[in-house]
């Protein structure tokens, strides 16, 4: 009886440091600054993470500039580890295996790929891009923006909320988001990673009484659509009930073209929102 | 395993003496093994006139009872001959095209364009798992079988979606299936089912219980080797196909005993030293070649010969290291029946880089006294085929494509030098996804017309060399929408086979994943990722009814009928969904 509790006792000592060295190990990078696993995982990287993070980690339309040093959830290697494994809940980046881009990545590919991360990192913080201060003076102020956007609550509802965007989008795209509101109206192009679908395209119909509506569409199906107008008036419609139906990839944004919004103003409302994304 | 929560709330909870009482009885048969039951009751009455009332009328509430659990749960025997048969007796579906030509053609028409806007649910059965359900149910006198994520089966009353039995395989934590945790659907013959697993095994399931009868592996789930696709009863055989394309795999063809399990015969997709084809593959990558088999082929009873569509070499976007047309992957195989012999082969795409998995369904049409096969593939075009031969007759592009702007002397599309993946990548139609996919096709011999799901979208296709490791990802590649591309747009399109002319499409507000059922009724049905089943007129495409199911499809609908009224099945988000008339 006594062996025997004194055995247990063992095997559960034994079982606490195996459990121990185990988790030390998963915390560590046992890849760290292997420029040969950086190599693996710069592939492994292109595989699974650059359709939204871009080549080279520069950042896409949809997920952040993983180049920045600083970045918004993650920064030690575990951490990084433990998004990449799990996805991040409330935004686009899914857990590992689950992106709908082929199998899920074993451990050791995580920490190829993470060493990759560490190896085009900018070291240096790059310098502010703009005046922080003036640019959210502008968002609220002269530039308009927050007529139809919002940020931490405050603002429009017509256009999609800004709070998160500058952890989410590089600089250059949310430039050209705002020089080029049309070239692509949101970047959810991939049912996988886009558990709502909003898109922010035009839509204008014409009701049975003649009434003509156009505003965005919050989500449409084959056979209704939810949108909301200028007015941030919600309208949930069937079509078979209108007179007519047009959507359009147009986007309800105005063109911010630089003689609207000049450069250096654009710069200002960017460090601005970026700001916000790394915060 | 079996997953006893519902089976413990079900039906049968309270009736299990009486279950054994009615094993193996047919509904007929069922409701005779009653009578002596009655009777006893009745010579009670004899004591007390009033006891002997509420004995009969319970004795009769009993029997009712009985008769309505066990006339749906005691299906007769699924021969071999009844497969061949199938569209003979359509309140059945009894593979996963409903019969052997693959047309997922039902025949019943009390559902039609005349009555189908009063379409109705009828039963809703959630299968408590999550992911993406690809299941086509199969129905037998009345027993609705079906499958679900990681592997679960489950038998259900077909007019009411209650539970009869749930068997739900113990799958290791390291199986590694490419795209979800998903299955296609099961086999039956005599009195089993048949399922293949994600730890790629085929197991044979107990027609009445669930109860595992035999269990075999076909191949090391550690390698990346799964199923996921609905195995095919030919005979005394059950015939399936391999997953792992993206793993590197050796892809083959097997087929098992009915009753033992024991395996007949298996055709590797990739020939080894020796072998017609070997030849194809440059040094050892026919080793990890993958040309897995993961949708389920159709049979022709005439000729004894199975017709098995295979998939991408692997890696399968990268061509650097093997060299050569890269037999039989992508390709349609005539294989024997009983010795698994290749008769013929059709290669779609020679030499693919660009993962377009040739495994749709091919469907078996009898036209003009010409024995055909039609498939439309997922690199976006639409071939017809002489079975007899495997000669091409034809082949036209059915989908946006840019791959191929010429054709050999066969017929078949070339691909252009500069549609190969580089390393910086560049713009590709279709894209990786294809043109179609395992979303299954219908053809209606009514309207002579091919319905398939189809999605116009172009992906910048770049290499990313990764060396084989077993058990690892392999596919060397990575895309990514292009910037330069139009919204992604899905159809469902009705070509004429023999043409290959788009008589119509269906545009849906964005691609989807589900397979299409056409019926005598002159229906087609399908469904879509916004959720909704739609019923549209055979003839002109137009939409006569929806249902808002609550999530997105990715199977395919089939149609049965108990006790003379018809249902149309489909499984959406995480529920198998019945819809007949009210």
């Amino acid at each position: 009886m006594r062996n025997s509790f004194l055995r247990s006792c063992w095997g559960a000592t034994l079982f606490f440091f195996i459990l121990l060295a185990r988790s030390k190990a998963d915390d560590r990078n046992p890849f760290a600054n292997d420029p040969k696993a950086a190599k693996a995982g710069e592939y492994e990287f292109r595989i699974n993470c650059a359709l939204c993070h871009g080549l080279g980690a520069r950042g896409g339309g949809r997920g952040p500039d993983l180049t920045r040093a600083q970045k918004k959830h993650t920064h030690s290697d575990a951490e990084m580890f433990q998004v990449i494994s799990n996805g991040l809940p409330g935004t686009a980046m899914p857990a590992n295996g689950t992106n709908g881009q082929g199998v899920g990545m074993t451990d050791e590919e995580i920490w190829q790929i993470i060493t990759y991360i560490r190896s085009v990192e900018v070291k240096a913080p790059a310098k502010p891009i703009g005046n922080v201060a003036h640019g959210k003076e502008l968002f609220y102020g002269d530039a308009n923006c927050s007529l139809c956007h919002m940020i931490d609550g405050k603002g429009g509802r017509l256009g999609p909320d800004l709070t998160g965007v500058g952890g989410s989008r590089t600089g250059e795209s949310i430039i050209d988001s705002v020089r080029n509101p049309s070239r692509r109206l949101a970047w959810g192009l991939t049912e996988a990673t886009k558990e709502f679908p909003q898109e922010y395209e035009t839509v204008t119909v014409v009701t049975a009484d003649g009434k003509e509506i156009k505003g965005v569409a919050l989500n449409e199906d084959n056979f209704s659509v939810q949108m909301m107008d200028s007015n941030e008036q919600i309208y949930l419609l069937e079509k078979d009930k209108l007179r007519s139906f047009k959507k359009s990839r147009e986007s309800m944004m105005p063109v911010f073209s630089a003689d609207v919004l000049s450069d250096k103003d654009l710069d200002d409302i960017v460090a601005y929102l970026v700001g916000l994304g790394v915060k | 395993m079996k997953c006893d929560q519902p089976w413990k709330s079900g039906p049968f909870s309270a009736e299990s003496g009486a279950r054994k009482k009615s094993r193996g009885f047919s509904p007929g048969v069922a409701a005779q093994g009653l009578k002596p039951k009655i009777k006893s009751t009745q010579r009670g009455a004899e004591a007390s006139l009033f006891h002997a009332a509420l004995k009969l009328t319970f004795a009769v509430s009993l029997a009712a009872l009985f008769g309505l659990l066990f006339s749906a749960y005691a299906a007769a025997q699924v021969t071999p001959d009844r497969l061949i048969d199938a569209s003979k007796e359509p309140q059945n579906w009894l593979t996963y095209s409903g019969d052997y030509s693959g047309r997922r053609f039902s025949s019943l028409d009390q559902i039609n364009t005349t009555n189908a806007r009063s379409l109705t649910a009828k039963w809703v059965y959630q299968t408590a798992a999550t992911g993406k359900l690809e299941t086509t149910p199969l129905v037998v006198d009345g027993v609705l079988y079906a499958t679900a994520q990681d592997d679960r089966a489950f038998a259900l009353d077909a007019r009411t979606g209650r539970p009869v039995w749930m068997y739900q395989r113990q799958l290791p934590q390291d199986i590694r299936p490419c795209c979800g945790h998903v299955n296609r659907g099961l086999a039956i013959l005599d009195d089993k089912v048949f399922l293949g697993t994600l730890d790629a095994h085929v197991i044979a399931l107990d027609s009445k219980t669930g109860n595992v009868i035999w269990d075999v592996t076909a191949a090391e789930y550690q390698k990346g080797y799964s199923f996921t696709v609905a195995p095919l009863a030919v005979k005394n055989l059950i015939i399936i196909g391999v997953s792992g394309g993206e793993y590197g795999v050796r892809g083959f063809i097997d087929a098992y005993d009915a009753l033992t399990g024991a395996r007949r015969w298996r055709f590797y997709t990739v020939p080894g030293p020796g072998e017609a084809g070997h030849e194809t593959w440059e040094g050892d990558s026919w080793k990890v070649g993958g040309a897995p088999a993961w949708n389920t082929g159709t049979y022709d009873p005439v000729t004894n010969q199975i017709f098995w569509p295979t998939g991408n070499p692997a890696p399968s976007n990268r061509g650097a290291g093997r060299a050569g047309d890269n037999l039989y992957s992508n390709s349609l195989l005539a294989l024997d029946a009983d010795t698994g012999k290749l008769n013929w082969y059709f290669q779609f795409t020679k030499h693919d880089e660009h993962d377009w998995d040739a495994t749709q369904v091919p469907i078996i049409i009898d036209s003009a006294g010409k024995h055909l096969i039609a498939q439309a593939n997922r690199n976006g075009f639409f071939y017809l085929l002489d079975r007899s031969s495997g000669k091409l007759i034809s082949a036209t592009a059915y989908g946006k494509q840019t791959w191929s702007d010429s054709k050999d002397s066969e017929g078949r599309p070339v691909a252009k030098k500069e549609a190969s993946p580089t390393l910086e990548g560049h713009t590709v139609c279709p894209g990786a996804l294809g043109t179609t996919n395992f979303m299954a096709p219908t053809f209606d011999p009514q309207t002579n017309l091919f319905y398939v799901t189809s999605r116009d979208q172009c992906d910048i296709f770049s290499t990313a060399p990764q060396p084989y490791e077993a058990g690892h990802a392999y596919y060397g590649s990575a895309y990514f929408p292009s910037d330069e591309a139009e919204p992604y747009r899905g159809f469902l399109k009705a070509i004429d086979p023999l043409t290959g002319h788009i008589k119509w499409q269906f545009e849906h507000t964005s691609p989807t994943w589900s397979g299409a059922l056409s019926t005598a009724g002159g229906l087609v049905f399908t469904g879509d990722a916004e959720g909704n089943f739609i019923a549209l007129d055979t003839t002109t495409g137009k939409p006569l009814w929806h249902f808002q199911m609550g999530g997105a499809v990715y199977a395919a609908p089939m149609a049965f009928a108990v006790d003379g009224k018809e249902y149309v099945a489909i499984a959406a988000g995480s529920a198998v969904y019945a819809f007949g008339l009210p």
